[in-house]
């Protein structure tokens, strides 16, 4: 039997952490964007030698600059972890400087996700929490040791205040700032242990809807630098003309038009494209546009066609001698099948989806001799450091990475093809900045997809309409054959991002999940919330199934099969009274979903009607439960539900890439449609922690279970109709309701 | 040399007159608070104003220019004390951010001709702003209360 892996160890013991003292006199530690302030409250580091630790720096003002080191791309990151330290250190929220950390996982390092720098997976809060409680608990203890010996009093008798530290018996008090300048650090430093952590009760900033973003002022009144923002002195801008089939090469260049355009620098041949670079961007895509490439015709993705490809893939998942990768295997789910008296077969499937951040693809890069500089909307600045030190021939800790702003992620800037083109144009005018730029053409059609992907699901009942056993086979690419071979390896071929979600809470007696690897040589990636976002399409959808053959109610179906989750429960029991589950709408249905997935429970019920002459599916409005364990910022996890369920609809309804012949027929916002505001409904949240749980994650879980709860709806419209192909296209739903 | 006015101060740009007006005030005058995000009109990222009225930049031409005042988000107000500004942080619009500067010049110009939209008003208003991360309804109950707070 196979069991899951995490991706990371949950294990660590609290009291294992050293919190690193590594900061002092380091400058490159408090680099940040030197004279480019992300934002208003987000700003270089203030002055100051007092440093408890790597991540904090008082100045003798009292400023308290706290090291934030995940890449905020709307999710709130550079408010949520630094307001862990200042919670526990307390100190007054209205005196922090939040920096953006550089690159250094020594550092900074996510200990929870493979001690590096990379944002993604719904893991930051997760992985950083303990040790961002511990590094603030440990510089209160630093802030207290400093002024017991200024007042020379036991440090027994020290209370603090935000931003205060108090000696009631005499009266007297220190402001940190006062400390910061006239105090020493003890030496050594003291350690912080979980003893040291304040209780939940005496949180004043945690769950408190009064603590509003950091990065928002600056994204209102164009302030804020995002990775297309940065200017450098002599920058260069460059553009690459990409081959229009995944991995063809330039066999022959004219570039004698590229070249006759004013202010154009240099043609780059490169290995996947060419490249120009020029004093504008207006003379890099004047030369992009005049470039004659004659491409090579051998790449095996030229076969690719994602329509048949996915009738190929749905044959698979329904021919059961191809038994793929075991990812799951609980009880005798087979012969469960074979003895159960009613059998709800299904398959479900999901076409290509495509990230289209806002922000395009870009990147600025410096080399000068051995030594990188980059400033980018990355995810990764690890390996932004390792693909750069690789394009110039040099090591990772040549290459500084400044991490910007993002405009979006959802995955996408976790990739490094447009890092490593803008180090691949730096690095032939060594001593320039390049700033590398994407058209939005280019960012869609040389995305790394969300995987078509195809799931044959079985669940098997008893003459009771009791679950025996379930069976759920995915048939897809793997994103970690080409992101992470080593993990892909170790797990014998198994992919856990794109099977994620697949395992669920429900009480199953057997259940089997099978992995059967598809590989047609497209580059395929993490795309928001990523696996869960088609596997939790296929469960909830066939959970409705099973109540619909067996005449249950879904919302009681779902109880039974949750009996020792409380938790899952509760957000299930709460959102259904949110939205008043039993009422009957005119013309008008609900449908319900849940999940579990990133640590966080999530129930949302979906009120939709549709228009049977064209197909239109309209959803009105959503209500969302969601219990996140630690509510951190309620405001904006209500803000980052109303991003699930936007992004959940848009995927669901509209998102759809097409490749015929290797090349991607989508280019630009108008063909590839996302939801837009006309088709965004009503959201209600209801966010219900509970109390002693671990933190959950909270970036992408609103997103998986709107899509279901869509179609579910649409089933109890139609007496039945089922959807079960992403996106939702009219057509689709036309051709179902005829069916 | 094409010459206009920007946030009120006159400027003279030197390149191409057929220059994406988007190009030059992100990359000839550093006023990157106007965002590229489709150089096709699609999305609205780069809504400026010319001569007040909601305009693509990505679509406008520098020649188109001359002679006319245009307005980025960095000149909508001296100290993002617009009341659009204002509601943004208040209710907390952004999530990435990156498109909201077109999303709040887009509404400046319907609360300067409409200053009490009703809801469908402000939704076939804006329909043509992309937020790639869904933040709609916030951006709505945003236009609403600076409409309501002025």
């Amino acid at each position: 039997m196979i069991k899951m892996i995490k991706l990371h160890s949950r294990t660590l013991s609290r009291r294992s952490f050293l919190i690193t003292a590594g900061g002092f006199g380091v400058a490159v530690a408090f680099g940040g964007l030197p004279g480019q302030a992300v934002g208003a409250a987000v700003a270089p580091a203030a002055e100051g030698n007092y440093r408890p630790n790597a991540w904090v720096t008082i100045a003798a003002d009292g400023i308290v600059s706290i090291m934030s080191p995940a890449s905020e791309m709307g999710q709130g990151i550079m408010t949520t972890l630094p307001l862990l330290i200042a919670e526990e250190m307390d100190a007054d929220w209205d005196r922090i400087r939040i920096v953006q950390a550089p690159s250094d996982a020594e550092k900074y390092g996510n200990p929870g996700f493979y001690g590096i720098q990379l944002t993604g997976g719904s893991e930051s809060t997760r992985g950083y929490y303990d040790l961002l409680r511990l590094t603030g608990a440990q510089t209160r203890k630093v802030i207290l040791a400093s002024a017991a010996g200024m007042l020379n009093v036991p440090v027994g008798e020290l209370t603090t205040e935000p931003g205060r530290v108090v000696h009631a018996r005499s009266g007297r008090s220190f402001g940190y700032g006062e400390i910061a300048a006239d105090g020493a650090l003890p030496d050594p430093l003291p350690q912080a242990t979980e003893a040291d952590l304040k209780p939940a009760d005496r949180w004043r900033y945690i769950g408190r809807r009064t603590v509003q973003r950091v990065d928002v002022p600056s994204k209102v009144d164009g302030s804020a630098i995002y990775g297309m923002d940065v200017q450098r002195p002599g920058m260069l801008y460059g553009t690459v003309l990409r081959a229009p089939v995944q991995g063809e090469r330039p066999e022959a260049i004219d570039d004698a038009e590229s070249r006759a355009v004013p202010g154009v620098v240099q043609i780059v041949p490169l290995s996947y494209g060419v490249g120009i670079i020029g004093e504008t961007v207006e003379a890099t895509q004047r030369a992009k546009d005049l470039l004659k490439v004659t491409w090579s015709r051998s790449s095996r993705v030229r076969s690719y066609t994602s329509g048949s490809l996915l009738e190929h893939y749905r044959s698979v998942g329904r021919d059961l001698s191809q038994t793929g990768v075991e990812a799951l295997s609980e009880g005798d789910a087979e012969g469960a099948l074979a003895g159960a008296v009613t059998v709800i077969t299904a398959d479900y499937m999901s076409d290509l989806v495509c990230h289209a951040t806002m922000e395009p693809m870009n990147a600025t890069a410096l080399v000068k001799g051995d030594s990188v500089e980059i400033w980018a909307p990355t995810q990764g600045p690890t390996h932004t450091q390792r693909f750069a030190a690789e394009v110039v021939g040099t090591t990772p800790d040549r290459v500084k990475v400044n991490t910007t702003l993002l405009g979006g992620g959802f995955g996408r800037k976790a990739e490094a093809d447009f890092i490593v083109d803008a180090v691949s144009l730096a690095r032939e005018v060594e001593g320039r900045p390049v700033k590398v730029i994407w058209s939005r053409e280019d960012d869609i059609r040389h995305d790394k997809f969300r995987p078509l992907e195809a799931q044959h699901i079985q669940v098997g009942l008893d003459a009771d309409g009791n679950i025996l056993g379930w069976r759920h086979r995915i048939v897809a690419d793997s994103i970690f054959a080409r992101t992470m071979p080593d993990l892909f390896a170790s797990r014998g071929g198994h992919d856990d991002v794109v099977t994620e979600g697949a395992q669920f809470n429900y009480a199953v007696p057997a259940h089997r999940i099978e992995y059967i690897r598809q590989d047609n040589g497209l580059d395929i990636g993490f795309w928001f919330a990523v696996g869960v976002g088609y596997t939790r399409f296929g469960i909830e959808c066939v959970i409705d199934e099973v109540a619909a053959a067996t005449g249950a109610d879904p919302v009681q179906l779902r109880l039974k099969l949750l009996p020792e989750q409380p938790r899952a429960r509760n957000v299930i029991e709460t959102v259904a009274a949110m939205a008043e589950w039993d009422r009957k709408r005119d013309g008008r249905a609900l449908g319900l979903a849940y999940s579990d997935a990133f640590g966080s429970h999530c129930a949302q019920i979906a009120e939709v009607s549709l228009n049977r002459e064209t197909g239109a599916i309209r959803v009105h409005k959503v209500w969302c439960a969601v219990d996140p364990g630690v509510a951190i910022q309620p405001v904006h996890i209500e803000g980052m539900m109303i991003v699930g369920i936007a992004n959940g609809i848009s995927h669901a309804l509209f998102e759809q890439i097409n490749i015929v012949n290797g090349e991607v027929q989508e280019g630009n916002f108008d063909t590839y449609r996302v939801i837009r505001m006309s088709e965004a409904p009503d959201i209600e949240v209801a966010i219900v922690p509970t109390s002693g749980s671990p933190v959950g994650g909270m970036g992408q879980v609103g997103l998986p279970p709107v899509g279901p709860a869509i179609a579910n709806a649409v089933a109890r419209l139609t007496g039945g109709v089922r959807l079960r192909h992403y996106p939702f296209l009219t057509e689709r739903v036309l051709e179902a309701l005829g069916a | 040399m094409t010459a206009f006015t920007i946030n009120g101060r006159a400027v003279d740009v030197d390149t191409a007159p057929d220059t994406p007006l988007l190009w030059v005030i992100r990359e000839h005058l550093k006023l990157t608070g106007t965002k590229f995000g489709c150089g096709i009109a699609q999305c609205g990222a780069c809504t400026v104003h010319v001569d007040g009225a909601p305009t693509r930049s990505c679509v406008t031409w520098l020649e188109d220019v001359a002679g006319r005042r245009v307005t980025t988000i960095e000149g909508l107000s001296p100290d993002a004390g617009h009341p659009l500004q204002k509601a943004w942080i208040a209710e907390q619009v952004p999530q990435c951010g990156y498109c909201q500067s077109g999303q709040i010049m887009q509404a400046a110009a319907l609360l300067e001709s409409n200053p009490n939209p009703t809801r469908e008003q402000i939704v076939e208003h804006m329909d043509g702003n992309i937020c790639r991360c869904g933040t709609y309804v916030r951006i709505i109950s945003a236009i609403q209360r600076a409409a309501r707070e002025g």
